[in-house]
């Protein structure tokens, strides 16, 4: 003890006029646990004071080995993993997958699947919407968009009930379409949703915040990201539209039936934090604008592809005819076998870019199945875009980012 | 392509410019399943990806992607998969190098910040070095783990799990210890002459059969302890090598088994074979 006095009256030894205070950095943690973290996201952050110095965000704490475990699973059961991990915006996770294993087996989908992919990704994104400019405002301090908007995801959430059976984990796109055809009385509801509660609702939601001068003053250039630095950085998605650049892998690499709907690209003119809400914001009415779309022309006809070597057989068929019982059981222990090869699949999920690196050894597993998180490389480039800001403009900086872990640490 | 993956610019032409900007640092360039890969020398890696960035033919200003990949029958086992995007030209590509768990791969960081991070993974994933990445850290995985999960000879329940110990109030990391062996389900057929031992098959050979009912008259069956049982110590002969991959080159899927075939069964002379072979032939 007397040691440890003596250190620290030494400490105060070397020549101090009295009344001057030496400041030093200090390090402090944000999180694992901390409501605007978003999930588990440890921040180590070195502060002058109250401005940022440096951040090194610790990722990895929900790391289950996803990667791993496909490579232990067959095509088909490794789907489900797909929505785990961005839990807010399960479909588009499984779209990227679906179209990987699509196009190594060079296997055609009928249109009206493509409609309902493009359709219920649409809403996918919608409700990831929701969720993140809700609580990217409750990150700022306002609570009632968040409330409303959470009324909105929970609709969403109940459309994808109707559809799939599974409010979060809906595991609904399959190869070569979709698990079952939606019911008419399901697409005219969320017609009669598009048009009124959804615009209305939203808008109310947004109209709170968007020219609210709290709300700007907390975002508006907060975290200035240029073009050039957004594309070192390897942005995407609103990120990298908030920053100025109209890139939308909808638009420019058309996936499934998105070269048929006219929708427009939101870009920022500033690249903060401002323009990356603004640009969701605006994305929820464009999706609004594709589902539009996809209900007015979506045709009849089969949602799965007829290759009985890929597709299951129906669940009627299989009751009278011996074949179709070898299919379904063959497709459900060993599974298809898909021909070798390498492919590097990426659609634009609400987050932006999600890709699949499938290797295929020729077996009925994955030889490697690399998945490419949109928050990895964004969550990297928090310590440059936070240099120099205040502690309190962490939360709108993380929010408008879209983090979600189960993605990040997959 | 029938797939309605997504449709980038075409890639006519992308390999003869990049075999013209890159020279003799490309090793292979393939256009398959409609995706160009490179393939570059290792030492050559950040000429050749600045070359790639620079060139206005090629212009690939985003690194979206590091990935690797492990073929342990290779003698450079690691792949390290660069995926690149050009915004400008509309066109993906792959760049690939090799190397092994000693040779350092140069960092990429100098030429696209992001690499950081994603190299940090490879290395954490497969233990592949970058030489010039200044922060190699581990980022996935634990504080203090041990080992490379993703390379194929890491079992998939790894090798240490933790709990919260009520004992000693905090959690303790212990060696995994699973209720039930790990299955694994072969797909390959067996009857087609599987080169490793398949799970179940290493008693086979030298298994004493389960004691039969005994003829009438038959003299006292065994007793109990002369049972051979199962629980006994019998070390299962080992396949030669860790299976990894269901590769039919490793499998031996397809190839017949010997002692399986037409010329192999033993003649019986009570068959008389039909002139023509028959309608089996």
């Amino acid at each position: 003890m007397a040691e440890y006095v003596e250190e620290l009256l030494e400490q105060h030894e070397p020549g101090q006029v009295s009344g001057d205070v030496e400041i030093q950095n200090y390090t402090i943690n944000f999180g694992p646990q901390h409501p605007a973290a978003h999930g588990v996201l440890r921040l180590v952050m070195e502060l002058d004071g109250e401005i940022i110095e440096r951040i090194d965000p610790h990722v990895g704490l929900l790391h289950r080995g996803t990667e791993k475990l496909i490579e232990y699973k067959t095509y088909s059961q490794a789907l489900p993993y797909m929505d785990r991990l961005d839990y807010c915006s399960p479909l588009c996770m499984e779209h990227s997958y679906v179209l990987a294993v699509e196009k190594l087996l060079d296997l055609e989908v009928p249109l009206r699947a493509q409609y309902l992919r493009v359709f219920f990704a649409e809403l996918t994104r919608i409700s990831n919407h929701m969720l993140n400019l809700g609580s990217h405002v409750m990150d700022v301090g306002a609570m009632t968009p968040n409330l409303w908007m959470f009324e909105l995801r929970e609709d969403c959430l109940n459309f994808f009930e109707r559809v799939s059976g599974a409010r979060m984990h809906s595991n609904y796109f399959r190869v070569g379409g979709v698990h079952q055809d939606a019911p008419l009385k399901l697409l005219t509801d969320i017609a009669d949703w598009l048009d009124t509660r959804l615009p209305k609702l939203f808008g109310d939601a947004v109209s709170l915040v968007a020219e609210n001068r709290i709300f700007k003053q907390r975002n508006v250039d907060i975290a200035v990201v240029s073009r050039e630095d957004a594309l070192a950085w390897g942005f995407s998605g609103p990120m990298i539209r908030g920053a100025g650049i109209p890139w939308d892998i909808r638009k420019s690499q058309p996936y499934d039936v998105y070269d048929r709907m006219e929708f427009d690209i939101p870009v920022g003119t500033r690249g903060d934090c401002y323009d990356r809400f603004m640009v969701r914001v605006e994305e929820v009415y464009q999706s609004a604008r594709i589902m539009k779309q996809c209900l007015a022309e979506m045709p009849e006809g089969p949602i799965m592809t007829t290759d009985r070597k890929v597709g299951p057989p129906k669940r009627g068929e299989m009751k009278h005819s011996m074949e179709a019982l070898i299919h379904h059981f063959k497709l459900y222990t060993e599974g298809y076998h898909v021909p070798a090869g390498e492919v590097y699949v990426a659609t634009e999920s609400p987050k932006g870019e999600f890709g699949i690196y499938m290797v295929s050894d020729g077996s009925n597993k994955p030889y490697r199945c690399k998945i490419r998180p949109t928050a990895f490389s964004h969550l990297q480039a928090m310590d440059f875009m936070s240099k120099g800001h205040m502690l309190a403009d962490t939360t709108a900086i993380l929010g408008a980012m879209d983090i979600v872990f189960g993605e990040c640490d997959r | 392509m029938r797939a309605s993956a997504p449709k980038y610019a075409p890639n006519d032409g992308v390999i003869d410019s990049a075999k013209a900007a890159l020279g003799d640092m490309l090793v292979e360039a393939v256009d398959r399943v409609g995706e160009v890969s490179l393939t570059v020398n290792r030492d050559s890696l950040v000429a050749a990806m600045t070359a790639l960035r620079d060139d206005p033919a090629l212009q690939y200003q985003q690194l979206m992607e590091v990935a690797g990949v492990d073929y342990p029958d290779r003698e450079e086992r690691f792949e390290v998969v660069y995926h690149l995007l050009s915004v400008t030209k509309n066109h993906r590509l792959r760049v690939k190098v090799m190397t092994d768990e000693v040779k350092p791969v140069p960092s990429v960081t100098g030429i696209w910040p992001v690499a950081g991070w994603l190299e940090r993974e490879v290395y954490d994933m497969y233990g592949v070095l970058f030489s010039g990445n200044r922060d190699l850290r581990r980022i996935l995985t634990d504080y203090g783990f041990r080992g490379h999960p993703q390379r194929k000879d890491f079992p998939l329940t790894g090798f240490v799990e933790l709990r919260y110990s009520e004992e000693a109030k905090r959690v303790v990391y212990e060696p995994v210890e699973l209720a039930q062996d790990f299955r694994t389900f072969d797909f390959m057929s067996p009857w087609e002459g599987a080169k490793y031992v398949l799970p179940g098959d290493e008693k086979a050979p030298d298994a004493t059969p389960a004691p039969q009912p005994e003829a009438k008259g038959a003299p006292t069956p065994l007793k109990a302890a002369e049972i051979a049982k199962g629980t006994e110590e019998k070390t299962p002969p080992q396949a030669e090598e860790p299976k990894t991959s269901d590769d039919t080159t490793k499998t031996g899927v397809g190839q017949p088994h010997p002692g399986n075939q037409p010329q192999d069964k033993p003649a019986d002379p009570d068959v008389v074979p039909p002139k023509d072979g028959g309608q089996n032939q």
